[in-house]
């Protein structure tokens, strides 16, 4: 399946606004920058709220459950950043039924704990270098993969709490004990599928 | 006279022809066993339905996807629990496309390959033990311990498993290292259904509210209970159905919507107990007892196995009420008599010398508490807990006797460790004498797993004090 942009209808009850602040018309086509930053900012939206109002708070706060790594096991919340991973696992399975909708997105880091999350494409490693070194600001390319050409665009994952910073500093698998809060932790990367 | 002759020859071919063209019309449309067109015979895992080429080929036989659902369709929850680490939402990721031109994981026939039993270990796989090095040949760097172990070593015992990887993870490791071989706290979990009957949305609440029933009550047409025994009125005030609602009907009405065609069955089957044993029938028809009943093929014999089985039981056909005995529904003679009336292997055979039957047989005289004994359901239908939907768990007997029978680590967490510490499960599985004279004895194997993830521990904790 090729897309130039992905087709949102204006007449549903979700809007998106351009960066400049106009209003899209009905049958516009959102380009394919506009959609990854949106796709991000809904992304990041939920997983700061669910870091903050469900883990840190019963964790930190109230200290009324554990999160963990083996969260099945230790009958605890799951980690922040496996929420994420179990959100996008479930965007493949779900997309899979739907047509229109092609992407995929994935939280990667140059100092990951588990080393299959480590950037592999040329797009991943230059994207994540970059976001590391320009504080702020997003990486954006184009690369192809498996005959696919896809617009790739890389977003900065930085530590917001203590729990993230430490968590990451201690654990065995770590190859980075040294994160601040503030620090670029990893990236997260998303593709959207282009013709070409 | 010579054209006379070869006009009969060919009246004859054509004739032989039209036969043989009959019989593979009839076999491939009308006929239950179509293993005449079978290309090559099946692994064990597969060889009950394999009269039914539909079960796991859709009707064009082209459509790779339609063979990949009936794969998930009957192994897909086995995959989920406890934890799937190479779930196929990770190879779609594009990411993982140059992944893919090594193995295929988007398809389980890439290692799972059919008809071709010549390349099947006995877990039913048939890629190369080498395909782990696809993605983790740097291993080493994050785990020194596992420098120069042989390639085909990932999946020994007690070490990795690709469905199920993260069983045995190495905090888990650390975690049990210490524990001793037989536990203080050794018993079985209680299994879950009247007390949970509330929040099982499938149940027939409204037809068979949850309250003891007595004899008077009995709701069997008249005529049939003039001729019912004493004894199954008996055997059945005595059971669980009796005091918790379930009535003659619950079994042998066969419901319409209208109740008007509701119809009574003298012998109902597992039709009736899916009714309110979803889980358990569903179960039943993933594993080799019940799954020629899924292909709505006629229900499995132990002559249809391939373990040795009793001769004089070689032509019974299984369903619930084999195991269960009807309206006696007692779990002690499912647990142990059930099983051993009709397998006759090694194993089977050298149970009743075994310190676990010892222990069942103090739990059935009251000298030991309830859930001390080891029966053959004790380990091969385990009480595990079970999601039955997206919102309850309960614990269940696991009707799949094949869930965690491949390979035999999956045993370990689910049954084993209910008993025995972590390294002695490990290693007792790792034992293949042992497991024949059903663990009489101690293990003579051992796995290292457990021994890396000690050093491997030491290693992180002496880091963390030097910092």
């Amino acid at each position: 399946m090729k897309h130039s942009s992905l087709v949102i209808s204006i007449s549903a009850a979700v809007s998106i606004t351009a960066a400049s602040g106009n209003v899209y018309a009905a049958g516009d086509t959102v380009p394919v920058k506009a959609m990854a930053d949106a796709l991000h900012l809904v992304m990041d939206s939920d997983r700061t709220i669910y870091t903050r109002k469900i883990v840190n708070r019963l964790v930190k706060k109230e200290k009324v459950i554990k999160a963990s790594e083996h969260f099945d096991d230790d009958k605890a919340l799951v980690l922040p950043a496996q929420m994420f991973r179990f959100g996008s696992e479930l965007v493949q399975k779900r997309a899979k039924k739907l047509p229109d909708v092609n992407f995929s997105y994935s939280l990667q880091s140059l100092w990951p704990i588990n080393k299959q999350n480590a950037p592999k494409t040329k797009a991943e490693k230059d994207g994540l270098k970059f976001v590391a070194d320009n504080k702020g600001k997003n990486y954006y390319t184009e690369e192809t993969l498996g005959g696919q050409k896809y617009f790739t665009a890389v977003y900065a994952d930085t530590g917001v709490a203590p729990v993230c910073v430490s968590c990451h500093n201690k654990h065995k698998d770590t190859p980075k004990n040294d994160f601040k809060i503030g620090d670029v932790m990893g990236g997260v990367v998303i593709r959207i599928p282009i013709d070409g | 006279m010579s054209n006379i002759k070869n006009k009969n020859i060919w009246f004859v071919w054509i004739g032989l022809m039209i036969i043989f063209m009959a019989y593979l019309g009839y076999t491939l449309t009308a006929s239950e066993d179509k293993s005449f067109f079978m290309p090559g015979e099946l692994t064990s895992g597969h060889h009950q339905i394999g009269v039914s080429c539909m079960a796991c080929h859709d009707e064009s036989f082209s459509d790779k996807d339609a063979v990949q659902d009936s794969c998930i369709e009957c192994h897909g929850d086995q995959r989920k629990k406890p934890f799937d680490s190479h779930p196929r939402e990770k190879f779609t990721d594009p990411r993982n496309a140059d992944r893919l031109e090594n193995i295929n994981a988007l398809y389980c026939v890439t290692c799972h390959v059919e008809h071709q039993p010549e390349l099947a270990d006995k877990t039913g796989l048939t890629q190369a033990k080498d395909f782990c090095v696809h993605c983790h040949q740097d291993i080493a760097e994050d785990r020194p311990s596992h420098k120069d172990m042989e390639f085909d070593s990932c999946a020994s015992a007690g070490c990795h498993n690709y469905h199920n990887n993260r069983s045995l993870y190495t905090d888990f490791l650390v975690k049990h290292m210490d524990e001793e071989d037989i536990l203080k706290t050794a018993l079985v979990p209680e299994k879950e259904l009247a007390s949970v009957l509330e929040e099982i949305a499938t149940y027939p609440h409204d037809r068979y509210p949850v309250v003891p029933l007595t004899l008077k009550y009995m709701d069997a047409p008249a005529k049939v209970v003039v001729k019912t025994s004493e004894d199954i009125k008996h055997d059945w005030l005595n059971t669980a159905h009796a005091k918790i609602g379930a009535n003659c009907s619950s079994c042998h009405i066969t419901e319409s919507e209208d109740d008007k065609n509701s119809v009574w069955e003298n012998k109902p089957d597992h039709k009736a107990c899916i009714k309110c044993h979803d889980t358990e029938v569903s179960h039943f028809m993933q594993g080799k007892h019940g799954m020629r009943l899924k292909q709505n093929l006629t229900a499995m014999t132990p002559a249809n196995a391939r373990l040795p089985m009793k001769e004089n039981v070689k032509h019974q056909e299984i369903g619930c009420n084999s195991c269960h005995q009807a309206h006696e529904y007692d779990l002690n003679t499912a647990s142990v008599d059930s099983c051993l009336s009709c397998h006759n292997d090694k194993h089977s055979l050298a149970y009743k010398e075994s310190s676990h039957y010892t222990l069942w047989k103090k739990e059935q005289s009251g000298e030991l508490p309830k859930g001390s004994g080891v029966s053959c359901a004790t380990c091969h239908m385990p009480r595990v807990a079970v999601d039955i939907n997206d919102w309850l768990r309960r614990t269940v007997v696991q009707h799949n006797q094949n869930a965690n029978l491949v390979p035999n680590e999956k045993m370990i967490r689910s049954t084993c460790m209910n008993c025995h510490g972590l390294s002695f499960s490990i290693d007792s599985l790792a034992d293949e004498s042992l497991i024949i004279n059903n663990f009489k004895g101690t293990p003579k194997h051992h796995i290292e797993s457990i021994d890396m993830a000690r050093k491997d521990n030491e290693r992180h904790l002496k880091d963390i004090n030097n910092e």
